[in-house]
């Protein structure tokens, strides 16, 4: 008798007895008041939302070449035309030292952890400035905006990198067995990215400085990495000490790392990688706290 | 006692079902606080004003800088939009919130939904929480249906395979089967918001949050969300409702909340509730000026019967006046100007524009009065809301219901027995005795 009555009959019957929908009800309250949060990221609830995770990330992947002609092509056209304006300036009329390497794989091989870099970066520092309209109409863990283009821009990174292997081919250069510590490279570029977006991200909740601050920071940025310089100027110009405090500028420990590396001009400068290290994971911390601390601000200030 | 820095914790009760949560969602002494910017200071001489240039950047600091902080809480520039606010609503419980403009009801929403913390009380949800603040949150029109489909639902709390397994309900519910794989750019605006509206539909929380987005789509479909709405309720959610309709509310609501100027005021029945809000509104012929958007500015509300002005109380069984005066600020086109007739529990009677005697010409700048002539015993006996409507054809709306005008209509049948119905017409009757032949 207990599962004969129904409110449907048919083939979507709907026992009387059964509340289908609360069926799955998990044993959870959320508590919301104006207390100070401790936990620097809700990792459990990033784990709930994973999904969302990868639904943005292929969102920025699929959006960011629709309806142009040339498609991904830009992610290679990008670094090879800067690399030959590079070439033409710094290696030609200037006469930059290129570490005895061709001035243009010498510049390609740090262009293309640089334009990830600042794509990233720069991508991250709007996130929630371009997402405005999601983030005051409904929940979702706010940290999912800066890290999406984190993965999102790596697209870009590896097929610009592949290019890499065409220049080796053509000045016959051949990678050094530390090639194979690229990827630990690749993970400091993305935590450095990580660690300044956030900052900017969050500061971006209030200060919208940061928007038109951003193209003219990353230029600077550019210019202060050893992108069209060789990184062993530093060295011969300020010593062992100056070397390590501009390795706290990480970016400065992956290119070289990349030229080392992929081209063998310099020993690997491990020592610079990391305080490199140290300095992004700092950095990344301390834009985790500052992050949490702003961005419940957000829909009130937007 | 104020913290200094807001923030939400969400923390996780295991209860292992030996102690049931007694309650889906519990509001305590909830309040919430904004800063609203301090009027700026105005240079008088040119010295100030240049000094005003130099300073400019470290006044700018402070004023974004104060719109994170908390302060006392009885400085001048902070406006409570949620004071004290304390209720809770039962496992299964439909409950609409009703109240005027900025009487809270959003903030409180959005509280609920975690988008804002509040500034002093707490929360308590126990269940799953989702929340449909707007119905489309996050498309993106260079995806196609089905990415949107997905990223939406993950958007709203789902995860891919709760997608995965409620698309096809979705893509039919939203009628877009044949589009499902083109882009949403190219989609027409019914169809997105349907989409939109569906993948919200379906979720498969025990708590949902609705603010104003049943009103979307045209009248089929806006019967088939209520229908949804209707079926929600009744698989036993909780759902919290906010809506200007009346009609939505009283259909699916069991229970409602007044919200007046940031407080609760009252609880009870949806029938009670929309009675004292409807009441509540303006009421006689009083006003002040108000402005409606740039264009216009609505000076005074008359009644007027048997040739004098009157009260709220008139004689249904007449013919009356409304004498509306107001201010055309700047040249106007396409104005649309009239009323909105509600019945006291909130059925929509009919529209009536003054485009019946204007036309859509344009209005010069200069004093107006649109006065609207009813025939007698039209209405029968009851309270009556003449909403205000003011906007421009095809365009905008200026002022839609904001300002409303309330009416008794007794009546020669006051007395009578009883004659049940939305209208009165008297009509006339002739009554003849027939020989039978």
């Amino acid at each position: 008798m207990s599962a004969g009555r129904s409110l449907v009959s048919g083939k979507n019957r709907l026992p009387i007895n059964r509340r289908p929908d609360t069926d799955f009800m998990k044993t959870e309250s959320i508590v919301i008041k104006p207390v100070r949060g401790r936990q620097l990221v809700d990792w459990r609830e990033l784990r709930d939302y994973r999904d969302l995770f990868y639904f943005l990330i292929a969102r920025d992947i699929k959006v960011l070449y629709k309806q142009t002609v040339l498609g991904f092509g830009w992610a290679i056209i990008r670094p090879v035309f800067s690399m030959v304006i590079f070439t033409i300036i710094f290696g030609d009329l200037a006469q930059v030292s290129s570490d005895g390497v061709p001035y243009a794989i010498f510049n390609y091989v740090a262009l293309v952890p640089w334009l990830y870099f600042s794509a990233a970066l720069t991508a991250a520092a709007l996130s929630l400035v371009n997402n405005t309209e999601m983030l005051t109409k409904v929940y979702v863990p706010r940290l999912a905006f800066p890290l999406t283009p984190i993965f999102a821009k790596l697209v870009d990174f590896f097929i610009s990198f592949a290019i890499v292997f065409v220049l080796m081919a053509w000045f016959r250069i051949l990678p050094t067995a530390n090639a194979l510590f690229l990827p630990l490279l690749i993970v400091l570029m993305m935590l450095t990215a990580t660690g300044m977006g956030l900052w900017f991200a969050a500061m971006s909740v209030q200060y919208r400085d940061v928007k038109h601050a951003m193209p003219f920071l990353t230029q600077v940025l550019m210019y202060a990495a050893p992108v069209v310089w060789s990184g062993s100027l530093i060295g011969e110009r300020f010593g062992e000490i100056g070397r390590l405090l501009f390795a706290l500028y990480p970016m400065v420990g992956v290119i070289e790392g990349f030229r080392s590396a992929l081209l063998g001009t310099v020993p690997m400068p491990w020592d610079m990688i990391l305080v490199g290290f140290i300095s992004a994971m700092v950095m990344t911390i301390s834009g985790l706290n500052y992050f949490r601390r702003m961005e419940f601000h957000f829909a009130d200030v937007a | 006692m104020l913290p200094d820095r807001s923030e939400i914790v969400t923390m996780t009760l295991r209860s292992n079902g030996q102690h049931p949560p007694q309650a889906a969602i519990v509001v305590e002494k909830l309040g919430k606080m904004y800063h609203i910017g301090m009027r700026e200071k105005k240079a008088d001489t040119l010295l100030q004003s240049a000094a005003g240039w130099i300073t400019a950047p470290l006044q700018n600091f402070r004023k974004v800088r104060r719109l994170s902080q908390v302060a006392n809480d009885d400085a001048a520039d902070i406006i409570w939009a949620l004071r004290d606010v304390t209720f809770s609503i039962d496992h299964g419980d439909v409950v609409g919130i009703v109240g005027r403009n900025g009487a809270g009801k959003s903030t409180l929403l959005k509280i609920l939904s975690r988008i804002t913390p509040p500034s002093t009380g707490q929360v308590i949800l126990n269940g799953r929480v989702s929340s449909l603040l707007e119905v489309g949150t996050g498309f993106h029109p260079e995806l196609s249906g089905r990415e949107n489909v997905y990223l939406n639902g993950t958007i709203l709390g789902m995860t891919r395979s709760e997608v995965d397994r409620k698309f096809e309900e979705i893509v039919a519910f939203a009628e877009v089967e044949k589009f499902i794989d083109t882009p949403v750019k190219r989609y027409s605006s019914g169809m997105r918001v349907r989409l939109a509206f569906a993948v919200s539909a379906h979720l498969e929380s025990e708590i949902l949050l609705v603010d104003e987005v049943l009103a979307v789509g045209d009248a089929a479909f806006q019967e088939k969300c209520l229908n949804k709405m209707d079926g929600v309720a009744k698989v036993g959610r909780t759902v919290l409702l906010v809506s200007h309709n009346m009609q939505v509310i009283q259909r699916l609501c069991s229970r409602a909340l007044l919200l007046q100027g940031g407080q609760l005021v009252a609880v009870g029945s949806p029938g009670q509730i929309v009675n004292r809000y409807l009441s509540d509104s303006l009421s006689g012929s009083m006003l002040d000026p108000v402005e409606v958007g740039e264009e216009l500015r609505i000076n005074r509300l008359g009644i007027v019967q048997n040739g004098t002005p009157a009260g709220e109380f008139l004689d249904g069984s007449l013919p009356f006046e409304i004498h509306v005066n107001y201010d055309v600020l700047r040249p106007v086109r396409n104005l649309l100007f009239g009323f909105n007739v509600v019945a006291g529990d909130g059925t929509n009677l009919f529209r009536t524009y003054d485009l019946l005697d204007f036309g859509m010409g344009e209005r010069q700048p200069g004093p107006y009065d649109s006065i609207f002539h009813l025939p007698g015993g039209v209405l029968p006996a009851g309270y009556y809301f003449f909403e205000i409507l003011v906007g421009i054809h095809r365009l905008r709306w200026l002022s839609k219901g904001e300002i409303r005008l309330r009416l008794n209509l007794g009546g020669v049948r006051e007395s009578d027995v009883d004659y049940p119905g939305v209208v009165a017409p008297i009509g006339r009757w002739t009554v003849l005795q027939t020989d039978h032949v």
